[in-house]
């Protein structure tokens, strides 16, 4: 795949999901809009461009990062806790700053995320049955864990309804004023892309990377700082989309290899390109109405997370 | 040259090295041989400061490893690990482009293509360069890990086991590419092996462990003696000299 064919389905994509919607925009009227029809198209379906892109890129990204750092195809936001542990953040800065600016939040969920993300992999080095399977469902008991606590503690001050909102993504609430913190990924994942030839060192063990005279600790930490960072703001934004994180990467890494330098720009747009995709189909399946993000990439990614876990055993990996 | 003082290396209360000391010169191949559990392992990990040492000194060209930039050493001193079994998708150039890493941090200069070139060459890996890892035979991989090494151009080469699951024919081409290098550019070469026939015909130093202690040290032909082996492995074994080259007998 080259990436000439993923900028292309970006921007065609991009402009489908512009011009998509219940009130009517139609690209005709791009150069006679309407007042309605300017607000519909800057407070939200802009916006909500951005986010899906973002969120895409990001979320694919900080993946691919997590399967470097701990050597293994099946770590992943979804499958390390880091998720539900940022959930959870957000749940506690509602309940002990009741008036927290998104923020606040996004910092408070970020300790929660960064936290969760280093029990995960300070759980993963104890581990001695080390079996590709075996890994994703360890993260997956674990984020149901800390799952379980953040509802009990949302049932107990109310809070369940408001929980929700994250558990599931949905990019329909997205408007001008409640998504630009988002943003704070852009630089974060400019930096990832300046630090991608020592995560991929980093990936290939402490030894191999004191020899290359690489601060393993410090790149591991840095790589744990970014995930959690950018999956605090996203989650803050739009919600939990799962499975991204794991199965862009894992599709990349098939026909673009390992090394990060070659297989980051693959692995935002791919990761952009397929949020875009499931969000037009999510939004056309039952028009007018519309099924959640997290509902159509959790069907089409599960479905392709199950042949990637297939294929892995057929190749013997 | 390499100046290890009275090393010492403790694992749970399990003394793993002990008053180990050793001087190791310029442009040779030095073996490390011994049962299994002997500490050459740790050992060669310590002179590269992948493990830290309890106690002693290990210096490299007068300088304290431990006192030395990261950086700095990996420019001076390099080592391959048996354990280097990579996961990643990486094509044998990629491998090989990250031995310049110390030099250039990952942006490579025109300097940089020319010695991954080299490095290919000398391993004769051109056809194959850009082939992944993971479709590789044991025997390629292993060059290809050489070559990433050679790419780093250190004067001081550490191989732990480079032999390990290679067959006869690859593990001969191994040993003379690490003698040429040794006698064509000049390279200072440690290794672990274990097969004390290959340590005999292509090293110019054997230092030979058992249980954490030297039991002896020095050139080739006075450690490849029938006394000293017995010493060293609890067997006797027969030394039979065929082409001035001293063949261990042990079956």
């Amino acid at each position: 795949m080259k990436i000439r064919y993923l900028v292309l389905a970006l921007v065609v994509l991009s402009i489908a999901s512009v011009f998509i919607g219940v009130s009517e925009v139609t690209p005709k009227d791009i150069f006679s809009l309407t007042e309605a029809q300017q607000q519909v198209l800057f407070v939200s379906r802009i916006p909500r461009l951005f986010s899906i892109i973002i969120a895409g890129m990001s979320m694919s990204i900080v993946g691919l990062i997590m399967q470097q750092l701990s050597r293994n195809k099946f770590v992943s936001p979804t499958t390390a806790g880091t998720l539900d542990a940022a959930r959870l953040g957000i749940l506690v800065s509602m309940m002990v700053f009741t008036a927290a600016s998104p923020f606040q939040k996004m910092l408070v969920s970020f300790a929660f995320a960064l936290l969760g993300t280093i029990v995960f992999m300070k759980i993963l080095s104890k581990i001695k049955f080390k079996d590709a399977i075996f890994i994703p469902l360890i993260g997956l008991m674990f984020g149901n864990i800390i799952s379980s606590i953040s509802t009990f503690f949302a049932y107990q001050n109310d809070l369940i309804q408001n929980m929700a909102s994250w558990m599931q993504g949905d990019f329909s609430m997205i408007m001008s004023g409640n998504y630009e913190l988002m943003f704070v990924s852009v630089p974060i994942l400019i930096l990832a892309y300046i630090y991608a030839n020592k995560f991929t060192i980093a990936g290939m063990g402490e030894d191999f990377s004191k020899n290359l005279g690489l601060n393993y600790r410090q790149v591991v930490n840095l790589g744990l700082i970014i995930s959690a960072l950018v999956t605090a703001s996203v989650v803050l934004s739009v919600g939990v989309i799962p499975f991204l994180g794991l199965i862009i990467p894992n599709i990349v890494t098939i026909y673009q290899g390992d090394h990060l330098k070659k297989s980051l720009i693959h692995t935002a747009l791919l990761g952009a390109v397929f949020v875009l995709f499931c969000d037009i189909i999510g939004r056309v399946i039952i028009y007018p109405y519309e099924i959640p993000i997290s509902l159509t990439v959790g069907v089409i990614g599960s479905g392709i997370f199950i042949y990637l876990l297939l294929r892995r055993k057929k190749y013997g990996l | 040259m390499v100046d290890l003082k009275n090393v010492f290396k403790t694992y749970n209360k399990k003394k793993v090295i002990e008053d180990v000391s050793l001087e190791i010169e310029k442009g040779t191949i030095t073996s490390f041989i011994g049962p299994n559990g002997a500490g050459k392992s740790t050992l060669i990990s310590m002179i590269s400061r992948l493990i830290a040492k309890d106690n002693g000194a290990i210096t490299i060209d007068g300088q304290d490893i431990m006192q030395t930039k990261n950086n700095e050493l990996a420019k001076k001193i390099s080592i391959l690990k048996q354990s280097n079994a990579i996961n990643l998708k990486l094509t044998i150039r990629e491998l090989v482009s990250f031995g310049r890493f110390p030099y250039s941090q990952g942006k490579l200069t025109e300097e940089d293509q020319s010695k991954i070139d080299e490095a290919i060459d000398y391993m004769e890996l051109r056809e194959i360069q850009d082939k992944y890892l993971d479709e590789l035979s044991g025997g390629q991989r292993q060059r290809a890990h050489i070559a990433m090494v050679i790419a780093q151009d250190t004067e001081y080469i550490l191989l732990d086991e480079p032999l390990n699951n290679l067959d006869m024919r690859h593990s001969v081409q191994i040993m003379k590419t690490l003698r040429k290098l040794v006698n064509e550019m000049g390279k200072t070469i440690l290794l672990v092996i274990h097969d004390i026939n290959f340590a005999s015909c292509y090293s110019d130093h054997i230092v030979a462990l058992k249980d954490g202690k030297i039991v002896k040290q020095g050139r080739t032909c006075d450690v490849i003696d029938k006394c000293v082996l017995k010493d060293i492995y609890d067997m006797d074994i027969d030394i039979k000299e065929i082409d001035d080259r001293r063949i261990c007998v042990y079956f």
